[in-house]
């Protein structure tokens, strides 16, 4: 199995803060927008380095998409930055309306998304996120694995004309995808080539699949992984391609199975070509406070959970 | 700049444009338009510096962003009748495969429109934003606004109206369509709102009344106060008391013809009270 080896834990919303950072600095239509989270979504550099492109919103997201939007009058790029409970749920009907709809190019750039924002509980760990906005026509939905890959969606999503729903967490966790690799969105990486199952992760649990597949291996099953990076537009060739190959899939995401990477999956090996799949995912349920490694463990989001599916899976080829 | 008779013969066109796109379709909402039609008119016609064409961005020219997006009718009309698509187009209000949707919207690529609204409370932030952008792109034209009086329950106008304030916001002017009527019946009765003069200027804005806001020429000058005021640290909000349905005597006073069409009779008693002046469509 190919072996992938982690440059030193760090958070995603890091990697966001240093996308922004850089955007910062080599796009002038680039401004950001935050409701009162600066810290949290690491904006200090931007906002040290151009305080007049960003808008300090304080607690009222519902106005700062609105703001958002409006920007957009006039040739900004916005990126709005909270939790992605604020970023989503709280806002929907703005987002519906004043930017899905109006075909608004507004990044929306949410933290601390699912159950590893940890203590804080369900209040705010949304597990819904990214169901709410794959529905909304015309928006683009991403969920990177580690900080690398979050800080190159950054910059990545600045190019692309129109509604972007970019997600990520706050743990620090593994960083092992390529500094220099390049970010293209709807485009799925192969991060390990197998023969017998296909995983499909999005996320915190990229690593947890890589871990899983070794594991997997040491027992004879070669699974093949996959990192969708981006849950719309889905890569539906590389899905295709590789379910082909195994015929069988196991979706990890740390999200609800109803509404999240596993259905948009499966709707796609339905129309195409049916396989047994399991769902790594929470099971219609609301968080807790916990840390986030007994979060992950108590609600089947880790590897431990995923081998398990994996097994699952192949007796039903 | 037209002649205050040119600026009448619009006002009555675009309420017959109101009751007949309505009366085909037998839906749309006239009351309101027709409270804001001598607004529109003065506003497109006569305060508003446009510049020729439509793109999205509008630098160097005022922008103008309707809240309250159920009076499209008066908007559709204004907007054609400015040139910003053709007149007869105001045909295909509400119809399948329309530009003119049922509230406005830029999904269909409609020249003038530059937010979809209609769920009410969103307009103003919007607003709030271009305005900001204006500012980054040293761009000194102003950002108008329309909302409805019923509108100001909806709390993100109130996220708007203190960010506004507080950022010193000043190159917007907030009208607001104070007509004491929403769907359920008068705002005092649904919900007060208490004093709204005092309200805004408690969050910061400088707040100019217009008492007649059917007067074309109140209208005009209750603008150019406003514009007046703007860039001096303050957002500035007018409250533009209008009568709802004004210029069709049996909608007028009375919130029953918020969002229903007239039959054929009403019609025709509506468009002999509004003899045409420029064609219809």
């Amino acid at each position: 199995m190919k072996k992938y080896i982690d440059q030193g834990k760090n958070d995603t919303r890091s990697g966001f803060g240093a996308g922004l950072t850089e955007l910062g600095r080599t796009n002038p239509n680039v401004v950001a927008l935050c409701a009162d989270l600066v810290g949290s979504l690491k904006m200090e550099t931007f906002i040290e380095e151009n305080p007049e492109r960003f808008f300090q919103i304080g607690i009222a997201e519902a106005n700062m998409m609105g703001i958002a939007a409006g920007l957009t009058i006039g040739g900004k790029i916005p990126f709005t930055g909270t939790f992605a409970n604020f970023s989503t749920g709280r806002v929907y009907d703005q987002i519906r309306q004043s930017i899905a709809y109006s075909d608004k190019n507004v990044k929306i750039c949410a933290s601390h998304a699912g159950v590893t924002l940890g203590e804080d509980g369900a209040t705010h760990q949304i597990l819904e996120d990214i169901g709410l906005m794959k529905m909304l026509p015309g928006m683009v939905v991403i969920n990177p694995c580690d900080y690398n890959q979050t800080k190159a969606a950054t910059i990545a999503i600045a190019e692309h004309e129109g509604p972007v729903y970019l997600r990520f967490g706050r743990p620090k966790v593994a960083n092992f995808t390529p500094a220099d690799q390049k970010f293209e969105i709807g485009k799925a990486l192969m991060l390990n080539e197998g023969t017998d199952v296909t995983i499909i992760a999005t996320g915190h649990l990229v690593w947890e699949a890589l871990i899983a597949a070794e594991a997997l291996e040491a027992q004879g099953i070669s699974a093949e992984v996959i990192n969708i990076h981006t849950i719309k537009p889905l890569d539906e060739e590389a899905i295709l391609k590789s379910v082909k190959k195994t015929g069988c899939v196991v979706t990890c995401e740390e999200h609800n199975f109803l509404g999240g990477l596993g259905e948009s999956v499966a709707r796609t090996l339905t129309l195409n070509h049916p396989a047994p799949q399991e769902f790594v995912a929470t099971q219609d349920t609301f968080g807790e406070s916990g840390t986030p490694e007994e979060l992950m463990e108590k609600y089947g989001l880790n590897n431990k959970a995923i081998e398990k599916a994996v097994v699952g899976v192949l007796k039903r080829k | 700049m037209p002649t205050t008779q040119e600026l009448q013969d619009i006002t009555v066109q675009t309420r017959r444009d109101i009751v007949r796109m309505v009366h085909k379709v037998n839906s749309g909402h006239p009351g309101g338009s027709l409270g804001c039609t001598e607004f529109f008119v003065a506003l497109y016609h006569e305060i508003m510096e446009l510049k020729p064409g439509f793109d999205m961005n509008g630098i160097g020219e005022d922008l103008f962003f309707l809240s309250n997006g159920h009076i499209s009718p008066v908007y559709y009309s204004v907007l054609a009748r400015k040139g910003y698509f053709p007149v007869d187009e105001l045909n295909t209000f509400r119809l399948i495969d329309s530009r003119l949707q049922g509230h406005p919207t830029t999904h269909e690529g409609l020249p003038g429109v530059r937010i979809a609204s209609g769920s009410l409370g969103q307009g103003m932030s919007v607003a709030l934003g271009a305005a900001q952008a204006k500012k980054l792109n040293k761009d000194s034209k102003l950002v108008y606004t329309l909302h409805g009086d019923g509108e100001l329950q909806e709390g993100q106008n109130w996220e708007a109206i203190m960010y506004a304030a507080g950022k010193k916001v000043d190159n917007i002017i907030a009208t607001i369509d104070y007509n004491g009527q929403q769907i359920d019946g008068a705002t005092d009765d649904v919900m007060p709102m208490g004093d709204l003069k005092k309200k805004f200027e408690a969050f910061g804005w400088d707040v100019l009344e217009v008492k007649e806001g059917n007067n074309l020429e109140a209208i005009i000058n209750g603008l150019k106060d406003a514009k007046s005021r703007t860039g001096k640290g303050k957002p500035v909000c007018i409250l533009l008391h209008t009568i709802m349905g004004h210029g069709v005597d049996f909608m007028m006073y009375t919130h029953a013809w918020h969002g229903k069409a007239p039959n054929d009779e009403q019609l025709a008693t509506a468009l002999a009270q509004n003899p045409e002046t420029l064609g219809d469509y």
